[in-house]
């Protein structure tokens, strides 16, 4: 994989200064992330009132690939129901394996399509996904309180 | 020097590689170390013409395999200069060496009063085993901090070993640091207070001629994957007297003289320690590869990596915004360069350098305790084998010069 391909102008944009990396002090949930392979750590907030993201933040440090995926996560579920989370978390998951190729079928990922092509460096995955793993466990908890 | 450096850089088949278009360089020998030929051939010979279980089976291949583990067991022992093969235990790595230390050793010796006593910059390896019997025997655990410079600092030795301290556990040489510690002076200090001292050969076995008589360590281990040898292979030695009184680790076959129904008596030294087949394979291919080191010289591997670390250090530290985290003097440091990048997470750092064929090691190398000693989630790794060249480290240095501006930093 070329580098220009993985560090992409939106890709350090999104990992150097993020407006979404804040505390978010009226969150209803809150999941840590942790990556131990190299030690990515973040911690997603959100604000969901009548089953919608009002609002969604992350606190924590770690790689480039991790930060940036993040922040765009955060940027593409805002407004949304925690089903449509969910979904695009699935899409997103199914993008890296490679279960899900159609464009088409790829397109309400916006800007997260730029990590489609991550597999090809393994070492690097799990910072791509770690943001939606979390969000796909932190979306049910919300959900149950 | 360079013709000899030649010959020995083509005993290592993998090295001509090419790795995302470029000649592969290795710096990640911390890790893992490469295969020379000799061992390639050694371990080829053995499963070719004595596959066979070693101290079972009266037959030709079997008394073949016999004498093959005890050779490898005699090699061993010379290398480390111990004073008999009884006291060299075949493990599968360092890290079961220690377990083997920390359950047999560690469960039957240390008490309630008792301390242990470790240094911040152990691996996990020779940490998390002592925070599980310190937990079972309800002992405490303590730390030697380290001097601004990442030396052993003697205040803190002279104030954390104590009558109290049943034993004490620290690496030869940090897998981060690159320190390499005065482990006589310290085992001299440990013993008169009464304490038994484990060491973890591990980093400093592959750089440098270790006596463990000399040393007096009480215990010392290492991995034959970091020495040249097979994975799969590792080495304990210890005195004979604890090991005569440590209860065995692993049971079952091999390790017993007689069993009946309710009870078994155990083996004599070393295979008390030996349960099941062995790893002749790993010994083998690992007495190769301690051949290999000989015949090499320390001679050659001492200079060569010490004016390789050297050159690493001058020319690493003329990077903007790059810092390095260890003794940087050759008298104090193997040759492990740790390092980070202002605004740059070191996984980046390793996948930038790695789109040019450059293998280094990010994360917080199994040392997380260390990790937060020093205020980083992690740091870069370029560690080095006499097979390496000057090259090799201009490519580094060139590769890291281009980090910033990958991620977005102007410079
Ligand atoms: C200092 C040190 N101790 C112990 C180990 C563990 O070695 P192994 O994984 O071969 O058991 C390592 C390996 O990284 C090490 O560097
Ligand atoms: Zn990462």
């Amino acid at each position: 994989m070329d580098l220009s391909e993985l560090y992409t102008e939106l890709v350090l944009e999104h990992s150097r200064n993020c407006a979404n990396k804040r505390l978010l002090e009226c969150a209803t949930c809150s999941k840590r992330g942790y990556n131990p392979s190299c030690g990515d750590d973040i911690t997603i907030e959100l604000l969901i009132e009548k089953d919608q993201i009002i609002d969604a933040a992350f606190t924590g440090f770690g790689c480039a690939i991790s930060q940036a995926s993040t922040s765009i996560m955060i940027d593409l579920i805002k407004g949304r129901s925690s089903a449509e989370a969910q979904k695009l978390a699935d899409i997103f998951l199914g993008m890296i394996k490679r279960e899900i190729k159609e464009e088409e079928e790829l397109e309400p990922l916006g800007d997260a399509i730029v990590f489609q092509n991550i597999s090809n460096l393994p070492a690097r995955v799990k910072c791509a996904v770690l943001a939606w793993r979390t969000l796909k466990a932190a979306v049910p908890e919300a959900n149950s309180h | 020097m360079k013709a000899k450096l030649k010959l020995v850089r083509d005993q290592f088949p993998i090295l001509k590689q090419r790795v995302n278009g470029r000649k592969l360089v290795y710096l990640d020998n911390a890790a893992t170390t490469q295969t020379p030929r000799a061992v390639l051939d050694a371990v080829r010979e053995y499963k070719e013409f004595f596959n066979a279980n070693p101290r079972r089976g009266a037959h030709y291949l079997g008394g073949q395999a016999t004498i093959l583990l005890e050779r490898a067991r005699r090699k061993v022992q010379h290398f480390l200069n111990a004073p008999s093969p009884e006291e060299i235990i075949f493990t599968r790595n360092a890290t079961e060496a220690l377990n083997l230390i920390a359950y047999s050793f560690g469960l039957s010796k240390i008490e309630a009063k008792d301390e242990i006593v470790l240094c911040i910059s152990e691996h996990h390896s020779n940490l998390v085993p002592w925070q599980r019997i310190a937990r079972l025997k309800g002992a405490a655990l303590r730390y030697l901090y380290l001097n601004d410079d990442y030396t052993l600092n003697w205040e803190e030795v002279k104030n954390k070993i104590t009558a109290r301290t049943a034993l004490v556990g620290i690496a030869h040489m940090s897998n981060v640091l690159g320190t390499i510690y005065p482990i006589k002076e310290l085992v001299g200090f440990a013993h008169k207070q009464g304490a038994a001292v484990v060491v973890d050969g591990v980093q400093s076995v592959p750089h440098q001629p270790v006596d463990v008589q000399d040393l007096n360590a009480d215990f010392f281990v290492f991995s034959g994957h970091k020495v040249f040898g097979p994975m799969g292979i590792g080495v304990l030695y210890g005195k004979r007297r604890f090991l005569e009184a440590m209860p065995p680790f692993l049971m079952g076959g091999e390790m017993v003289e007689y069993v009946q129904e309710q009870e078994a008596a155990f083996s004599e030294l070393p295979y008390k320690f030996e349960a099941g087949t062995p790893n002749l394979e790993g010994a083998v291919g690992l007495e190769a590869a301690l051949n290999f080191v000989e015949e090499v010289g320390w001679d050659f591997v001492q200079k060569q990596e010490r004016q390789l670390l050297a050159y690493a250090l001058e020319t690493l530290q003329k990077i903007p915004y790059l810092s390095v985290y260890g003794p940087k003097c050759l008298k104090q440091q193997g040759p492990v360069l740790s390092f980070t990048i202002k605004d740059c997470h070191p996984h980046d750092v390793a996948t930038i350098a790695d789109a040019e064929g450059i293998a280094l090691r990010s994360g917080h190398h199994c040392a997380q305790p260390l990790m937060n000693y020093l205020g980083v989630p992690a740091t870069s790794r370029a560690s080095f084998s006499f097979y390496n060249t000057k090259e090799e480290i201009r490519r580094l240095a060139a590769s890291l010069s281009k980090v910033r501006k990958w991620l977005g930093y102007g410079s």
